[in-house]
């Protein structure tokens, strides 16, 4: 079966270049970094040269970057080493979006366990977070804020330069997790005025099991893993040599295609969604147009089973996400479209569409040609009543 | 031909679907989340809530059908099986009444909600791991039988299937025995071959129901526990603690020993006496669902199951209304327990079923 991928914000296929550049690293530079050798050298150097491209992907000076294992990872690093560091200052208050992906949310929940004062943000029903409702929010005592730069669910670019911006009136340090946007939109983090920020490589197609996070000089964390002191002792451990310089030419090669091939996306993109939202009826996009990033749509489909959709689709060939992926394959209702206020039917019947690299004209045009027939399908069979 | 099989993980269902998979339909594996999960980065209080079907078990089903080469999907059915079979569970123990909670996934759940999503797919089939078999006779009836395996046939917990929803069923296992399936999964190389069976009722794997009751209903009825002439004998904690036919856990101390008699939600009372007074003659049952035939006013001749394991006994049983029948036993038998179901047969055809009353 020919299978389309609409999945992107869930992972996305190394480039080739990607997988090239590994594959030499692990043959003929396996060195450990910090060994003084000629071996170690030339690992060393091949970071370095990914900490530069990964570095100019988000306007960054190269030794603010920490490389690190997962998104995961560096939104934990990021918010409990603010808190840790921060804790003795009588700072105990953290807010967040309550939008955020579960690596911020459920760490901002084991704060609140351990008697952090926690606020989750609202958002309104085009998914953006207002910088006014930040203000009222903010406290003497805030620590630290924590908002995302673009959802992963629904794709709305949030105004981090304003929240910043207001957070640091109050003194309060300002995370930003921008997983769904390195890559896809252009990001300097000097000007968006932002202190932490999180990225993982296999969301740009770089490999799986590595990611980024920015921490700008003068930023207290205390280290998560104490050790070789590798990465500037925010993460020590032998570094993932291989991942890293895979980050670093996905980094490179994002940055060079990102006008050409998110314009790209974006007409797909727009594509897809209208014609869906005109061929398919009982149909409605979540969340605001704009800003957005190019590639993700999130649409609700009445009187479906957004768990039906999704199998009915893949069974089609189609690969669709209801939100997050959990690890488990499960599917709830997404805690995104709830904050937006949806009613409880349409948190569980919408799908996520994410375009990225692979996708053509012509996986639209299927899609599109294949949705309304599978969706009648659902709402007719799924509704005839078996028990007697 | 597209099926649907219902994967818990065991190595019933996952046989089940190889065998199909074998013979060349295009199978879909299904596994229903039934209860919650620390799967999804939350963290659950509930984290033991289950004995079967947990996150490791879903793992399962999906190994297999990844060795085997066909789908397979997890699909989150909490709040159906939290409204329907766990609601009616509580409400059931709360009554008074001893549920099985096995036979409402069956009709409620799996037959119900699972083969409308199966129908969805483009599956009119759905087949799941019971030891039991369906047989369509020349006049257009679907028949169910037991299983060949008499040890472990499940006829017992389908009897309240429908013509409609037998005619959409498929039991891979149910002409085999449990030693066979079992080798077949190992011919298939299933991983899953050796996996002990699972016990008790899934959602409660500590198997204390009484605490598991307590802690959704909205409250419980406690009263006295008295004897055949109304004496109060002792206090207890609530009618959902006892069941016809128990004998231990009564707290009473006695020259002989008391079982269960009676047990009245409405009072709170709950009646002992000696075992010869458990003995019944006959009951009625309730929600009948006629399968072998069509529901009869005269007297026929039968054999009722009344509890899981439980060695059928004959009779004669005969229509009150559409949905009540009456039995009467050929010898008294004791513990007729108000909620269990009592499953007619003519030899191993389940000719009909309902809820004791």
């Amino acid at each position: 079966m020919n299978r389309i991928y609409l999945d992107h914000n869930a992972t996305t296929p190394p480039s080739s270049a990607v997988v090239d550049r590994m594959a030499a690293v692990l043959k003929e530079e396996f060195g450990n970094p910090s060994s003084v050798h000629h071996f170690g050298q030339r690992a060393k150097a091949a970071l370095d040269e990914a900490r530069t491209h990964v570095a100019t992907l988000l306007g960054a000076d190269p030794s603010e970057i920490v490389f690190t294992g997962s998104g995961t990872e560096g939104d934990n690093i990021a918010i409990r080493g603010v808190a840790e560091a921060l804790e003795t200052t009588g700072r105990r208050h953290i807010i967040a979006s309550s939008i955020e992906h579960e690596a911020v949310l459920n760490t901002v929940k084991a704060l609140a366990r351990r008697g952090w004062r926690t606020t989750l943000l609202p958002v309104d029903a085009s998914g953006i977070v207002s910088p006014e409702e930040l203000g009222k929010a903010l406290a003497d005592d805030t620590a630290l804020v924590s908002i995302m730069h673009a959802n992963n669910e629904i794709g709305t670019i949030q105004p981090i330069a304003e929240l910043a911006r207001v957070a640091r009136e109050r003194r309060a340090v300002f995370h930003t997790d921008a997983v769904q946007t390195a890559g896809k939109i252009p990001i300097d983090v000097k000007a968006l005025g932002i202190d932490l920020l999180t990225i993982s490589a296999h969301k740009f197609y770089g490999p799986k099991g590595v990611g980024a996070m920015w921490v700008r000089r003068g930023v207290r964390l205390q280290s998560a893993l104490t050790g070789g002191k590798q990465e500037r002792g925010r993460r020590s451990g032998t570094e993932n040599v291989a991942g890293i310089v895979g980050m670093g030419v996905a980094a490179r090669e994002a940055l060079s295609k990102m006008p050409g091939e998110q314009a790209r996306l974006a007409a797909l993109r727009d594509k897809l969604e209208s014609q869906i939202l005109s061929r398919v009826p009982g149909t409605a996009r979540n969340g605001s147009p704009e800003p957005r990033v190019a590639n993700t749509t999130n649409i609700s489909f009445d009187r479906i089973e957004a768990e039906s959709l999704l199998i009915a689709l893949d069974l089609e060939g189609v690969a669709v996400s209801t939100g997050s992926a959990c690890s488990s394959g499960t599917l709830e209702p997404s805690h995104v479209l709830k904050a937006m206020g949806l009613p409880a039917h349409r948190t569980q019947n919408s799908i996520r569409f994410s375009l990225g690299a692979v996708n053509t004209d012509e996986d639209i045009e299927r899609v599109v040609a294949a949705l309304p027939g599978i969706v009648e399908k659902l709402r007719n069979l799924s509704r005839i009543p078996v028990r007697a | 031909m597209r099926i649907v099989v219902a994967m818990s993980g065991g190595v019933d269902s996952s046989v089940a679907a190889a065998l199909l998979a074998e013979q060349g339909h295009d199978v879909i594996g299904l596994s229903m989340q039934l209860y919650p999960s620390t799967g999804s980065g939350q963290l659950s209080e509930d984290a033991k809530f289950g004995s079967c079907c947990t996150l490791d078990d879903l793992h399962d089903a999906r190994r297999v059908a990844t060795a085997r080469g066909f789908p397979h999907y997890i699909v989150n059915f909490e709040r159906q099986f939290a409204d329907t079979v766990i609601a009616n569970f509580v409400s059931e123990y709360t009554s008074g009444r001893t549920p099985i909670p096995c036979s409402h996934c069956n009709s409620d759940l799996k037959f119900s909600t699972l083969l409308d999503r199966a129908r969805g797919l483009g599956a009119e089939h759905l087949a799941t791991g019971h030891y039991a078999r369906v047989e369509e006779t020349t006049d257009g009836r679907f028949l169910l039988r037991r299983s060949l395996d008499p040890d472990k046939d499940q006829s017992y917990f389908l009897f309240s299937l429908t013509q409609d929803q037998l005619a959409r069923a498929v039991f891979p296992v149910g002409a085999l025995t449990k030693p066979e399936v079992r080798a077949e999964a190992h011919r298939l190389g299933l991983m899953v071959a050796n996996k002990a069976d699972s016990q008790e009722i899934c959602f409660v794997p500590d198997g204390d129901y009484a605490a598991f009751v307590e802690s959704r209903a909205s409250s419980v009825r406690s009263g006295a526990v008295v004897n055949q002439l109304g004496e109060r004998l002792a206090t207890h904690a609530g009618v959902h603690r006892f069941t016809v036919g128990q004998r231990k856990g009564l707290g009473i101390s006695a020259q002989t020993p008391l079982y269960v008699l009676k047990i009245d939600a409405d009072s709170g009372d709950v009646t002992v006496g000696p075992r010869a007074a458990l003995d019944r003659t006959r009951f009625t049952a309730s929600g009948v669902n006629w399968i072998g035939r069509d529901a009869s006013c005269e007297w026929m001749p039968a054999a009722v199951q009344i509890r899981h394991r439980h060695r059928p006994a004959p009779g004669c049983m005969r229509a009150i209304d559409e949905v009540r029948v009456e039995f009467e036993f050929a010898e008294p038998q004791p513990a007729v327990t108000p909620g269990q179901a009592a499953v007619f047969y003519d030899n191993d055809i389940v000719i009909a079923g309902g809820w004791i009353d």
